[in-house]
């Protein structure tokens, strides 16, 4: 029995990954809008980034974008229909800083409630699961801490498993917050072949970042946002495909 | 040897033990999930609201669990909807509702004009088990614990991410909601053994105990499990020799426990 049984749509012909239009929204608890508005169109199989500062509301859009917030207006359509209906096919990546990592769980595991989504009630992860776990965590190359606890990993560890994770569930569409965010060297040459591995398989990425440089050799297209509102790209910086 | 089975040849400490055992078995394995949510407040405050229902329900001659339970899973309720828009902070919700029916428990108490009829509501009666009361506290037993059993994944991962949970379509609020139910139940069997006051004690000390003991979400439910029953066995040994409360006997030995494994980790970080 799945979580959500009533959550799962066909997708729509040629219909983009992600759609919002005109999106509007804020945090509980603050009057000031974090979203002013804001619309973005990402095509199946590409790779676009969400770039500004802190506080512009590439956050609050990938939580909208994700079903954890709901905009106040504007409309939000995952390949083609209307949200909260494609549990399976989306996964988000949170901020490292989100998460309680003293909490008294293993990276196995971690990476298992991955799986979660695709047991649903009363279902324990079987041989497969398995399989697909141990596969992430080797893709990741981080099979060796398996059985260690989060509490003990470094920062660039704890990103590998918060993604191995997201790649365990097998969406359509991640979407990531900051993946690269403060991590060393090694794990980001990891989650760069890992981001090229998603696009040769027609996989669909939104990655919120602040880190401008390497753009063009990453990324389809780029939506620059600042003060929850879309900004014209800076002079002389990436633009790609049209993302409105 | 004589001396460890002596206290047992009388049935109210055998009906005393055996309750005993069945509470600290619940309150230790719903309490790990408590200490981690960090709801310790919520365990105490859920103790102290089923106050009212069980002196309405023992004024009437009703069923006292019955009465118990209908006033601990209202204030779960009352509390989740007092502070579903976060206009009113979940913290707040609590103390208000807590105190408002604690006072109201003591409002009906005075009006009945008999406090001691009732220090076995707040301090606790474990020497006063019924069998009737042990099926009870069985069956609550039975149910919580396959209760945590059957949605333990679900338990482990709105405790340690209800983000991720939200994302793949389960609903935090409804494992929230339904553990706040157990947790009723739980504390309606633990007022008996402990009584009111001093329930949270059971569903708190043994848990963070193991807390200190392990990382392993697993192996922290069975040391919790295991120090609630031998605190409560040593407990029920200290009550029947020096002839002091059972339910005071019990907390204290876990309190105990709790700062001995404090004392063992401290020493342990300045070796390392």
């Amino acid at each position: 029995m799945l979580y959500n049984p009533h959550a799962h749509a066909d997708p729509i012909h040629n219909a983009p990954a992600l759609e919002a239009r005109r999106v509007v929204a804020s945090h509980a608890g603050s009057p000031a809008h974090a979203l002013n508005g804001v619309s973005l169109r990402v095509p199946s199989g590409t790779r676009i980034a969400l770039v500004g500062p802190n506080g512009a509301g590439k956050s609050t859009l990938l939580k909208v974008a994700a079903g954890l917030l709901k905009p106040q207006s504007g409309e939000v359509l995952l390949f083609g229909s209307a949200h909260g209906i494609c549990h399976c096919r989306v996964a988000y990546l949170p901020q490292r800083g989100d998460l309680d990592w003293k909490f008294p769980i293993n990276v196995k595991r971690l990476v298992m409630t991955g799986r979660y989504v695709h047991l649903g009630w009363f279902k324990s992860p079987a041989r497969e699961d398995e399989r697909i776990v141990d596969e992430v965590l080797e893709r990741l190359k981080i099979k060796d801490l398996a059985e260690r606890q989060i509490s003990d990993l470094s920062g660039g560890q704890q990103q590998r498993a918060l993604l191995a994770r997201a790649l365990a569930q097998e969406a359509d569409l991640m979407l990531l917050d900051e993946p690269l965010n403060a991590v060393d060297a090694d794990t980001r040459a990891v989650i760069a072949e890992v981001l090229a591995t998603l696009k040769q398989q027609g996989k669909t990425t939104v990655i919120a970042t602040h880190d401008l440089g390497r753009l063009e050799t990453d990324f389809d297209g780029a939506l620059y946002l600042s003060e929850g509102c879309e900004v014209p790209p800076p002079p002389g910086s990436f633009v790609g495909i049209d993302v409105n | 040897m004589s001396w460890l089975l002596e206290p047992f040849q009388y049935a109210f400490m055998i009906n005393g033990l055996i309750a005993a055992t069945l509470v600290s078995l619940t309150c230790a394995a719903i309490g790990v999930f408590v200490v981690l949510r960090r709801m310790a407040f919520i365990g105490d405050a859920l103790a102290h609201t089923i106050l009212p229902g069980l002196v309405v329900a023992y004024l009437n001659q009703w069923n006292l669990f019955a009465g118990a339970i209908i006033a601990g899973i209202a204030t779960a309720l009352g509390i989740g909807w007092l502070s579903r828009r976060q206009e009113v902070r979940e913290d707040t919700a609590i103390g208000i509702l807590f105190t408002g029916m604690f006072a109201l428990g003591i409002l009906l108490i005075s009006a009945a004009r008999s406090f001691r009829d009732f220090t076995h509501i707040l301090f606790g009666n474990l020497l006063g088990v019924t069998v009737n009361d042990l099926i009870l506290i069985g069956t609550i037993t039975a149910t919580v614990l396959s209760a945590i059993a059957l949605f333990y994944k679900e338990l482990e991962l709105t405790s340690f991410d209800p983000t991720h949970a939200q994302i793949i379509g389960l609903n935090p609020d409804i494992v929230r909601y339904g553990l706040l139910i157990l947790l009723a139940l739980t504390v309606v069997t633990s007022i008996q053994a402990v009584g009111v006051v001093l329930t949270s004690a059971l569903l708190i000390t043994p848990a963070a105990t193991a807390a200190l003991l392990t990382q392993r979400l697993r192996r922290m439910i069975v040391i919790a499990t295991f120090i609630a029953l031998a605190s409560s066995l040593l407990g029920l040994y200290a009550s029947y020799y020096f002839g002091v409360s059972s339910g005071a006997s019990i907390v204290l030995t876990n309190t105990a426990c709790f700062g001995a494994a404090w004392i063992a980790q401290n020493i342990k970080r300045t070796r390392l």
